[in-house]
């Protein structure tokens, strides 16, 4: 019983919810209708509306149609007569253009006749053959022939500033002039003002005992020299552009001899500003024999050279103890194929490229050889080439091995013997060059202690392609790099009693993926 | 490595089955080398050195790969009879049979790892040898005529890590009863009696020691190489600095060598492919070059003598030899002629040179 009631009070509970559901639903429909009837009922107003507007655009364009008509001719005597007028009106100027040159000449305000002369120019070379016209040329010409008298004369004075100067020449290069004579003389009277500041600036370092205070100095130096620097190589690269490269070395060796003098002094009062600091310090008397400044001078920089091939020094040990441990503990007989570049590869490359970076905010970029489009595609030709010679089979001839050789020592008598710590350049290409040398001698050095089965061979082999589709563009000559990497291959080659190299297609393949 | 008169052992180095031994006879009457090679069928030779006493006897370290592993081995073996003299006569064709050596005893190592190199007992009768192994120092005994080694002492390194000696050297004074290792950046000395370390000289070099030598003359100096391509001389009494450091090379120094019977004379080999004939006076046994005895003199040397100065010669390097192309491994002084030295490079080219003739007159006169 109780089941039963149970029972039916679900059923009960079933059935309200089913109302429900059925009158929500109920309600849904119902509204939907709705809509849809409104929705039919505006529709069929628009449409009306629509009606009345296409018959209003069609009584719009009729009236227009006849409104054009009516207006047609006097349109057309109106555009001729505008047309008359702003020919009249441009008659008008060349006819005032010889009188408006002159005043301008007088008034010195050469730009600006400048721009008057350009705008009648060409309508002047068209109509020469009238005479009313010829006239008014011949005039234009004399004045402007005046003028750039005048402004080569201001030009030769180069008293004025930079701006002026700029300006001037401007204006002469716009007169046709011919443009080297004007480069020539711009940099000569540039030349002559930077030279006033530099002696002014010697002077003040002079041989008298009280030594200018630095920041004065520094004040003194950046914002005459320095800038006045900047005006000039502004001024030029705007005005000469147009000149294309032998314009800008001009400038480059110009702007270098001054920039050397300049940095000269610098260094000179920097050195004297320590010796008075010292002096006052220390209270050295003058009994002792002092250190002129100039051998102060020298062994500054003697000792920055040091310095720098100290650094250099420590960040090759730092990226070959990298190579040489990676060299070292890895097993390289009972390695498997090679799937990827090795993590240290990388590491090497991302440090490398660290420093680069690093060295590169102090230094400026240094020289490099001239680089092939395709450097990093080479293939590994002395490897290739000595294989061409067959595999070195047992035999009792000793001179075997010394064969497979041949060509790898022949092409080491014809390149250059790398130096692998040779003098260090100020310029951030030589440094990278100095770590990248010492790194890859290193990776040689040990590989040739290791005997390495067929896959570990394979290893190297996508490990010295990986370095040099990287490093090369680090370095001063990229033939470098080539070489050492393919020393190394090589080298490992010797020590494989399996050597079954990699093809070069997939040795690229996993480089790429890496 | 040089040890008898003309003739030089050179092992070129490849990971096939079987080493080679070349015997390299240099004539150095008529300029002319002869060669002969010797089949070393154990496995790939790492090195070698040849017995003081009996110049047919010479041990070698060897690699011998099996499965994928790579073992170094030491075994003492005897060269044939006709080449140990050396041959005066004009190679024929080399294709004549190659000869194999005849293996005497290994020096079992089954109880330690890979055996980095071998030396003999300087100014003994053969019978005493030492071989560095991992981060042990072997003592052999080799009885009835080499044919058996019997480990009579040894002793090893402790402390952390995995170390291990790179390279030894016995030294001849003391009564031979000295060895020096190197292993990383340390040197040691060692007594063979006791078997327990004399001295020690922590950090060297900067990078690892490659070789070490010891002064023939001067009984507690020695010199060590390593990659910071730095030489140093020590006084082994006072290790906690070189007496003289040379820095001339640009890349790791692989050997030192000091010169048997004119300890001014050092030669170095670097893997920047330059060999360097330094003259080091100020730290040799005659700093003030060679002075004669006050008894001996006559008039006429006395005035000679009283000009000569007396102040120490300066320490320079007398020539830099670049006949290599490519990285130098070994140099070594011939033992017959003290003038003559040789010196060998990756690429397998072996180069006689001697000590300039000026300075050679100069040292002895």
């Amino acid at each position: 019983m109780d089941s039963e009631t149970d029972m039916v009070r679900q059923i009960r509970a079933l059935d309200s919810d089913m109302q429900t559901l059925v009158y929500e639903n109920y309600n849904k429909f119902i509204s939907a209708t709705d809509t849809i009837r409104k929705m039919k009922n505006d529709f069929r107003k628009m449409e009306d509306e629509m009606d009345r507007l296409a018959t209003n655009m069609a009584v719009i364009t009729d009236f227009s149609a006849r409104i054009s008509a009516t207006l047609q001719d006097r349109h057309e005597r109106i555009t001729k007569l505008a047309g008359v007028h702003a020919l009249l009106r441009k008659l008008q100027f060349l006819f005032e253009l010889p009188s408006r040159l002159t005043k301008c000449v007088e008034l010195g305000a050469y730009g600006q006749a400048m721009r008057y002369q350009g705008r009648a120019q060409a309508v002047l070379q068209q109509y020469q053959h009238l005479p009313s016209f010829r006239a008014i040329q011949d005039d234009c010409q004399v004045i402007t022939a005046r003028l750039a008298q005048q402004l080569r004369q201001r030009f030769r004075e180069g008293g004025s500033g930079a701006p002026e100067q700029a300006e001037c020449v401007e204006l002469l290069l716009a007169l046709g002039e011919p443009a080297e004579e004007l480069c020539e003389e711009f940099l000569a009277h540039a030349r002559g003002r930077l030279e006033e500041e530099l002696t002014s600036l010697e002077a003040e370092l002079g041989p008298s005992p009280p030594a200018p205070d630095v920041l004065e100095f520094t004040d003194h130096g950046g914002s005459g020299f320095v800038g006045g620097l900047c005006q000039v190589a502004a001024a030029y690269q705007e005005l000469f552009a147009a000149q294309g490269p032998a314009g800008a070395e001009r400038l480059a060796a110009f702007a270098r001899e001054l920039g050397s003098r300049y940095f000269a002094l610098v260094e000179t009062a920097t050195i004297s500003y320590i010796l008075t600091l010292t002096d006052e310090q220390f209270l050295v008397q003058d009994q002792f024999p002092v250190t002129p400044v100039s051998t102060l001078c020298a062994e500054a920089r003697e000792t920055a050279r040091r310095l720098l091939t100290h650094y250099v020094k420590v960040q090759g040990l730092v990226i070959s103890q990298m190579l040489r441990k990676s060299v070292e503990t890895r097993d390289w007989l009972s390695t498997l194929e090679p799937r990827n570049v090795r993590a240290v590869m990388k590491r090497v490359v991302e440090d490398t490229t660290a420093i680069d970076v690093q060295v590169g905010l102090l230094y400026e970029e240094g020289v490099r050889k001239a680089q092939s489009s395709d450097s990093s595609k080479r293939t590994f030709s002395v490897y290739s080439s000595s294989r061409q010679q067959g595999r070195y089979a047992p035999s009792y001839t000793p001179s075997a091995p010394m064969d497979t050789n041949l060509l790898s020592n022949i092409q080491k008598l014809f390149s250059e013997r790398i130096d692998v710590f040779s003098p260090v350049e100020f310029n951030k290409v030589s440094v990278l060059t100095g770590i990248i040398k010492i790194s890859l001698k290193t990776l040689l050095e040990c590989v040739r202690l290791r005997t390495f089965g067929r896959f570990g061979l394979q290893q190297v082999q996508v490990d010295c392609h990986f370095l040099q589709l990287y490093l090369w563009r680090f370095v001063a000559d990229e033939e470098l790099v080539h070489l050492l990497l393919d020393e190394v291959v090589a080298s490992a080659a010797l020590r494989c009693p399996d050597p079954v190299p990699m093809e070069p297609s997939v040795v690229e393949v996993i480089c790429e993926r890496g | 490595m040089w040890p008898h008169r003309g003739i030089s052992l050179q092992a070129p180095i490849l990971p096939e089955k079987e080493g080679e031994i070349h015997i390299i006879d240099f004539d150095d009457e008529n300029n002319i080398i002869n060669k002969n090679v010797l089949l070393h069928q154990a496995g790939e030779i790492w090195h070698i050195s040849a017995s003081p006493a009996d110049r047919g006897v010479l041990a070698t370290c060897y690699n011998r790969t099996s499965d994928s592993k790579v073992l170094t081995c030491a075994a003492v073996w005897r060269m044939p009879k006709e080449l140990e003299s050396g041959s005066h006569e004009s190679p024929d064709d080399s294709s004549s049979t190659a000869q194999t050596l005849e293996l005497l005893c290994h020096l079992d190592n089954t109880a330690h790892s890979n055996m980095a190199c071998v030396v003999w007992e300087p100014m003994g009768d053969g019978k005493k040898i030492i071989s560095l192994a991992d981060n042990h120092i072997l003592l052999w005994d080799l009885q009835e005529s080499s044919s058996q080694a019997v480990l009579a002492s040894s002793a090893s390194l402790g402390g952390k890590g995995q170390l291990k000696f790179t390279s030894g050297r016995w030294s001849p004074h003391h009564n031979c009863t000295q060895v020096a290792t190197a292993n990383d950046t340390t040197l040691r000395g060692w007594d063979t009696r006791s078997m327990s370390q004399i001295y020690c000289i922590e950090n060297a070099h900067g990078q690892l020691v490659r070789d070490l030598d010891f002064n023939p003359n001067k009984q507690y100096y020695l010199a060590s190489c390593g990659d910071d391509c730095k030489v140093k001389f020590w006084d082994t009494r006072n290790v906690t600095e070189p007496v003289k450091t040379l820095e001339e090379h640009s890349h790791w120094v692989w050997n030192v060598r000091y010169n048997h019977s004119h300890d001014q004379l050092v030669l170095t080999g670097s893997s920047d492919s330059r060999v360097i004939l330094s003259n080091m006076v100020s730290i040799s046994s005659e700093p003030f070059g060679h002075l004669v005895d006050d008894d001996d003199i006559s008039d006429q040397e006395d005035h000679r003598s009283e000009e000569k100065s007396k102040e120490p010669l300066q320490d320079n390097v007398i020539a830099t030899y670049e006949e290599h192309e490519d990285s130098v491994y070994a140099v070594d002084w011939s033992s017959a002629d003290p003038w003559l030295f040789a010196s060998l490079s990756y690429d397998g080219r072996l180069v006689i040179n001697r000590v300039p003739r000026a300075l050679k007159y100069h040292i002895l006169l």
